[in-house]
């Protein structure tokens, strides 16, 4: 069972914070300590300490060990993120200004990301203009889109639900609102939505579809799967018509 | 110390009273004078950080609701560029070098001046110049500059906005600083008093002499990132612009080779300061002078090969994100070894926390928590889940602010009666330090939480789940604003009712206290022979102070 990326992303950050909190209350603790103990009042005069060496190696080694424990953590968190699992659903994102448009490998396209639960999703990433980042915070997963290259990120959703996906990587004017939705569902439910897309792509088969898909036609459409030609989103359908 | 010769002679006056070849104003424009050169360099910083403290306000009271505020997005957009532009180029970067290196390193090595003077007159012009090069090529062309301070390709390159001259005033302002660069490390080598060896330097000294290694090797990579950006708009070079076979990748390696050591350019001569104040104040000699002088020098090597942990979400490869994270945690230690040998030098001390020992002491808090969230960011896993959010602002907040700016306050208090022959009132001073002190906290640390729970930044507008922290944040801008605006009315009012000040007001045992308040115009009359180490207490005369 491979362990699960945001969970090992919170057990660095718990480790981390450990760490922190330790050596906070350490440093000030011993600074705020020494302000009143060794305080002009009760400590008229000085004694000169030049240094200790034992301490200077102490205080030099132990960090040095707890920092390389924290970037093990780090790093056997991060080859976990690079190591996509073979059986991975793959799907195309492209940022552009300020949105982000989605394509499935049967051709299905979308404004929303609609994936089944449990699975792992492999997102290829692409940019059509400038800079940005496809960041899904509940996920605990970013990569930044690059023009002219193909960047890449996983990620498994535990539970069926909806999750904000935002831009991370400045991108002009509506950088801010650049958000899109991530909709987790059963299998059913999604194989219902892809198998029916795919049949409407595959009939109109024009590369301009989709991007006015109705974000919100997840459980409309998985509802009338039987006729799924005749039922996909209309707008969808009236935009290809016009295309052809 | 040889305290004969240092002897003030009352026929020598202050550097102020001197007069020269130019009267007035002239006086202070045309002075090759070190002293009134930082003076300089101490105006127009803090008229350039004034600036950027507004659009600081601006933008918060922006953010203190969901949805527009005061604002429209792209004049949010421009108010956050102009800020990270203005702070972090002509108020951090040229920051306690430019003010207290001018004015204390000839006089902290027992020199009568910097090696080269004219060349550090000409260096505040260059300033001056690229400063105002850079904010007029902000409000030039298609519109305010709206790219962010890091510039970014391809975006900095489509945006209408002037960035060509804003990258020429970048040009010039590196210039200026590789010419202090280049004074500070010849002042250092060339001009020590005699006796003084490199191991009896203060270790503000010790602090600048190593950033100016780094800006002297580092600054050369910005010039030549600037001319290949001019290039490729001017003559259509692909060298970044996918669009003509170009790398926006290379654009961000160029960028943080560069900027990243900046940081330390901003953090280490703030570090030279804490290492001056605590042994003043603690009336003994600093914990173990060799590793903190040597750390000076360790942050400065290992600090030029941890650029890539801006990128680790660029797509850079896997195994060049693990080389840059392992040596992201190895600069920690050297950082570590400071703050534990600070600490430890209060230890058996005769303390009194006097307004600069207070902001350093709020230093060692403040600077705590940012260089330990720094161990998130380093981590490459939770690194790639908090960059470019809000966790990354409060960090570099806490660092850059935290370091850089809360030890110009410390400094300033510190050097003042020396700088202006006068004292500051001291209750109204610690006062307004510790409403500095609530309000950064409340300002700042909200935003570690809200990165955490998926804040990104440079966002004009926000999800309703993060207006708590929002108003928290906003809230503390005013707080910490107001402790700011008192200090430096307490300052500015200290300047004319302040009691004079004698020679060593806090019995510091550097050579700045062992002449007159303010210096004269050479400082020295006759140059002292050094016999020990900088911080060296001798308890039997203590008395007197």
């Amino acid at each position: 069972m491979r362990p699960d990326i945001a969970t090992q992303v919170d057990n660095t950050m718990i480790l981390i914070v450990a760490v922190c909190i330790f050596f906070f209350v350490l440093v000030t603790g011993t600074m705020i300590y020494f302000v009143f103990r060794y305080n002009k009042k009760r400590n008229p005069q000085a004694t000169n300490i030049h240094g200790n060496t034992p301490l200077e190696v102490a205080w030099t080694v132990i960090p040095l060990i707890l920092v390389l424990v924290i970037f093990f953590y780090g790093w056997n968190g991060f080859s976990n993120m690079r190591n996509v699992p073979e059986d991975a659903l793959v799907v195309k994102v492209t940022g552009q200004m300020w949105k982000w448009k989605f394509e499935y490998e049967n051709g299905k396209k979308s404004d929303t990301l609609f994936v089944p639960v449990g699975k792992p999703v492999r997102m290829n990433i692409h940019s059509n203009d400038v800079n940005h980042s496809f960041f899904i915070p509940s996920m605990r997963v970013k990569e930044d889109a690059v023009p002219g290259r193909e960047n890449y990120l996983w990620f498994k959703a535990d539970n069926i639900g909806e999750y904000d996906i935002a831009c991370a990587e400045y991108c002009g004017l509506d950088h801010w609102n650049m958000y899109a939705k991530l909709i987790v569902d059963t299998d059913e439910n999604f194989n219902a939505w892809y198998n029916q897309v795919e049949q409407s792509e595959k009939k109109t088969n024009s590369g301009e579809t989709g991007n006015t898909t109705n974000q919100d036609s997840l459980k409309n459409n998985s509802g009338n799967t039987d006729d799924s030609t005749t039922v996909t989103d209309t707008t969808q359908i009236s935009d290809t018509t016009k295309s052809e | 110390m040889a305290n004969g010769i240092l002897a003030t002679d009352p026929n020598r006056v202050s550097f102020y009273e001197y007069e020269g070849k130019h009267k007035g104003i002239l006086s202070w424009l045309l002075s090759t004078d070190h002293k009134r050169i930082g003076l300089l360099y101490l105006i127009s910083l803090l008229a350039f950080f004034a600036v950027g403290v507004t659009l600081g306000f601006l933008m918060r009271l922006e953010m203190i609701s969901p949805g527009p505020t005061i604002m429209a997005p792209n004049t949010y957009n421009s108010v956050f560029t102009l800020h990270g532009v203005i702070m972090v180029f002509l108020f951090i970067l040229p920051g306690l070098p430019a003010i207290f290196g001018n004015f204390f390193l000839p006089i902290q090595i027992g020199a009568r001046d910097v090696a080269f003077p004219r060349i550090n007159l000409l260096s505040w012009y260059l300033y001056l110049i690229g400063g105002v090069l850079a904010i007029v090529s902000l409000f030039t062309g298609g519109g305010i500059m709206d790219t962010g301070w890091t510039f970014y390709v391809p975006y900095s390159i489509r945006t209408t906005s002037n960035i060509s001259l804003s990258v020429f005033a970048a040009f010039v302002l590196g210039f200026s600083s590789i010419l202090t660069a280049v004074n500070f490390i010849t002042t250092a080598h060339r001009m020590r008093a005699p006796g003084m060896t490199f191991f009896r330097m203060p270790l503000f000294v010790w602090a600048l002499y190593s950033t100016a290694w780094i800006q002297l090797l580092a600054t050369p990579i910005l010039g030549i990132t600037l001319l290949l950006i001019i290039a490729e708009r001017m003559l259509g070079v692909g060298i970044f612009d996918p669009n003509l076979g170009g790398d926006p990748i290379l654009y961000q390696h160029m960028f943080w080779i560069y900027s990243h050591p900046a940081v330390y350019i901003m953090a280490i001569p703030a570090f030279g300061v804490v290492s001056e104040i605590i042994p003043t104040f603690s009336k003994k000699n600093i914990f173990g002078y060799t590793p903190v002088a040597i750390s000076s020098l360790a942050i400065a090597f290992v600090g030029y090969l941890v650029w890539g942990h801006h990128m680790f979400s660029s797509g850079i490869s896997d195994i060049s994100r693990l080389i840059f994270s392992l040596l992201t945690f190895l600069v920690a230690i050297p950082t570590g070894v400071k703050v534990f040998n600070w600490v430890a030098t209060m230890y058996k001390g005769s303390i009194t926390v006097k307004t600069p020992m207070l902001f350093v002491l709020f230093f060692i808090v403040i600077f705590s928590i940012g260089g330990l969230t720094g161990l998130v960011l380093g981590a490459i896993n939770t690194d790639i889940h908090v960059t470019d959010t809000y966790f990354v602002v409060g960090h570099f907040h806490y660092v850059m602010f935290g370091s850089m700016g809360i030890l110009l306050f410390a400094g300033l208090h510190y050097w003042f009666p020396k700088m202006f022959g006068r004292m500051y009132h001291e209750k109204m001073a610690q006062v307004s330090a510790w409403i500095f002190f609530v309000g950064f906290n409340l300002l700042y640390f909200p935003m570690f939480i809200m990165g955490y729970l998926g804040m990104p930044r440079r966002y004009y507008d926000y999800l309703p789940e993060f207006t708590t922290y929002h108003v928290i944040a906003t809230v503390g801008s005013w707080i910490m604003i107001t402790g700011m605006i008192i200090m430096f009315a307490n300052l500015i009012r200290s300047l004319y009712t302040g009691a004079k000040a004698t020679e060593n007001p806090w019995g510091g045992t550097t050579l700045e206290w062992k002449i007159p308040s303010p210096p004269p115009l050479e400082n020295f009359r006759e140059i002292p022979v050094i016999t020990e180490g900088p911080y060296e207490h001798h308890f039997n005369k203590e008395e007197n102070t």
